[in-house]
């Protein structure tokens, strides 16, 4: 079991009509490589904060503490563990910490970058850093943070806000290509294609032309993760993605999810408010309650043998297909 | 009695110079005090019944009847007196209210719009249709933006019942609250039809949720029904394509006392 990711102490607060709101508190938490993990929680519960803290997406307006550690698998920046300061021996692995901003952090510090940097990172290079414990490796020039689009892939609920309206799907998909692996417009189109097929979309030929209004939701949320897989990224974050759809389609897109993270290797971190989804995908669920973190554990342990009285409470509140009818108990005739 | 009877109910819409049929030669009833659950995946057209039913938009063919008369025949102030018996509420409060009228204006333009309370006794009507939502009457003088989703919704149910309905269209009511809220709403609704005799048209895309509610359930596909009955007989026996698709979807927490 190797960590790809280590969060140590993550508050975040954001600022609200004049006064602080901690959406996330002292959070720390290990993403083991390769494992699927989901965050689940009610509103408000912080664990969509957590994700955007993780892929680096917070409003600069974040007030953000604490660290999170990276250990990429695999990676062209990799140099033998002999020669750098920064190695945790029981891993044998690249450990690097940087500030909350990934996507600025990469703009500043890596100026020898192979790859073209994304057009996000202009965008975002206003985000503030104030309030960031930093403990930056000296081995942090040779070894690369994590790249939202790169190196992360997010799945928003919405794919009508995450996608461009005026934008075919096709060049949407080509543009991640294109940015993150540095191939021409026809090979990143031909990848954009083969990733419309990965996703099981029916006639991916005709979908590359056409535009996100014509096709369903379901579609549409196909096309935006064949657009945050289409660098290869090692951790797929999923944002509430299948909770715009209806029962079947989101059965759907979660099967599509368990396939393209075990086809890839990717890591997975789902973020649902749905504990029965989650214990369906993960194999291991965090509860998130008031921006802090109730349990962690394996899926089997959080549904059979939950050790906190909230996680049984989303257990007993699931209502599912065995569950007893809500008429007798209300006196009705069922 | 019958209480809401849907006859041959049929709704197209144009695209693309095709007219496509939203809801197609859809015939039900509903029993005063009853719930019968729309179920369907999206597209299959349980919105457009809803709005079919409410008379926010008008059929291309088939008939509604409601409390013994034509609904759709129903013009001027016999409408809108009738329209007080048939409520609805929305997946998303938030988007059916003005977000910055206060609770109490909510609940003040139902009792003063049907004449249900003149202006000096509307304070104590209000506050006591908070109660028996569960709400507190010191909620009244809040924004609606400022209250909770759940409270919100509450709020939305008590404006519901302000005009003594006898069917309530719930269109996906539950839906977007959080599990531990939903539990507490439906109990709401529940204890309402049993006091109150209120019949609902329960819109909802979770067979769970639909078979712990409903007393009859209608599997839409495509605009027409796939296949109707008892609400548990139809979800723990499917005989449909749709109905076992919906079945097989539904997400299952697997215990170890399944397993074993």
């Amino acid at each position: 079991m190797s960590m790809l990711a280590a969060i140590r102490g993550l508050s975040v607060t954001y600022r609200r009509d004049g006064s602080e709101v901690a959406a996330v508190r002292g959070i720390s938490l290990d993403v083991v490589a390769g494992e699927r993990l989901a965050i689940i929680g009610e509103s408000g519960s912080g664990k969509s904060t957590l994700a955007l803290a993780i892929a680096g997406l917070l409003p600069a307006s974040a007030r953000v503490e604490g660290s999170i550690a990276w250990s990429w698998p695999s990676s062209d920046a990799q140099a033998p563990p002999s020669v750098l300061p920064d190695i945790s021996p029981a891993r044998g692995e690249v450990a690097l910490t940087y500030p909350l901003s990934p996507v600025n952090n990469a703009a500043e510090d890596r100026p020898t970058a192979k790859l073209p940097i994304s057009p996000l990172a202009g965008e975002m290079s206003g985000r503030t850093e104030r309030g960031v414990t930093e403990r930056r490796p000296s081995a942090i020039g040779e070894a690369e943070p994590p790249l939202l689009g790169r190196d992360i892939g997010y799945v928003f609920q919405d794919p009508s806000s995450s996608l461009d309206p005026v934008m075919t799907v096709g060049k949407q998909i080509a543009e991640v290509a294109r940015t993150h692996l540095g191939l021409s417009w026809p090979q990143a189109f031909a990848k954009a294609s083969i990733l419309l097929e990965r996703v099981r979309l029916t006639d991916p030929a005709s979908v590359l032309h056409a535009f996100p209004h014509q096709l369903s939701g379901g579609q549409k949320q196909r096309v935006a993760i064949a657009a945050a897989i289409a660098a290869g990224p090692k951790l797929l974050i999923a944002d509430e993605a299948t909770s715009a759809l209806d029962t079947i389609v989101q059965a759907e897109i979660v099967t599509l999810i368990r396939q393209l993270v075990a086809e890839d290797g990717m890591t997975l971190l789902f973020i649902s408010h749905d504990i029965a989804l989650a214990a369906e995908l993960a194999e291991r669920i965090a509860v998130f309650r008031h921006g802090q973190l109730v349990e962690l554990g394996v899926t089997a342990q959080i549904v059979d043998a939950p050790t906190q009285a909230y996680t049984r409470t989303l257990l007993d509140a699931h209502i599912g297909l065995d569950a007893a009818s809500l008429l007798n108990r209300a006196g009705l005739h069922a | 009695m019958t209480l809401l009877t849907v006859s041959n109910l049929t709704k197209r819409y144009r695209r693309g110079g095709k007219a496509v049929a939203a809801v197609d030669d859809v015939s039900f009833h509903i029993d005063p005090g009853e719930t019968l659950a729309l179920a369907g995946p999206s597209g299959s057209g349980k919105s457009t019944i809803a709005r079919l039913v409410m008379r926010l938009i008008e059929p291309d063919a088939g008939g509604v009847e409601f409390e013994g008369d034509d609904f759709l025949a129903l013009r001027g102030a016999a409408l809108r007196a009738r329209r007080a018996r048939l409520q609805m509420v929305f997946q998303d409060p938030l988007a059916a209210f003005n977000p910055r009228a206060t609770v109490a204006r909510v609940l003040d333009d139902p009792l003063r719009i049907h004449g249900i309370a003149s202006r000096t006794e509307r304070p104590h009507r209000i506050a006591t249709l908070l109660e028996r939502v569960g709400l507190t009457a010191g909620l009244a003088p809040r924004a609606i933006h400022e209250i909770s989703g759940g409270q919100r919704q509450r709020v939305a149910i008590a404006r519901a019942i302000a005009t003594k309905p006898s069917l309530i269209v719930l269109d996906e009511a539950v839906s977007a609250l959080d599990v531990s809220v939903r539990g507490q709403i439906l109990e709401l609704l529940l204890d309402l039809q049993r006091q109150e005799q209120i019949a609902y048209l329960f819109i909802s895309h979770d067979l769970g949720v639909v078979r712990a509610v409903a007393h009859r359930v209608i599997l839409l596909d495509a605009g027409r029904i796939a296949e109707s009955g008892d609400a548990r007989a139809v979800i723990d026996a499917p005989r449909s394509a749709i109905g076992k698709a919906l079945v097989a979807a539904a997400p299952r927490l697997h215990t170890k006392r399944d397993a074993g």
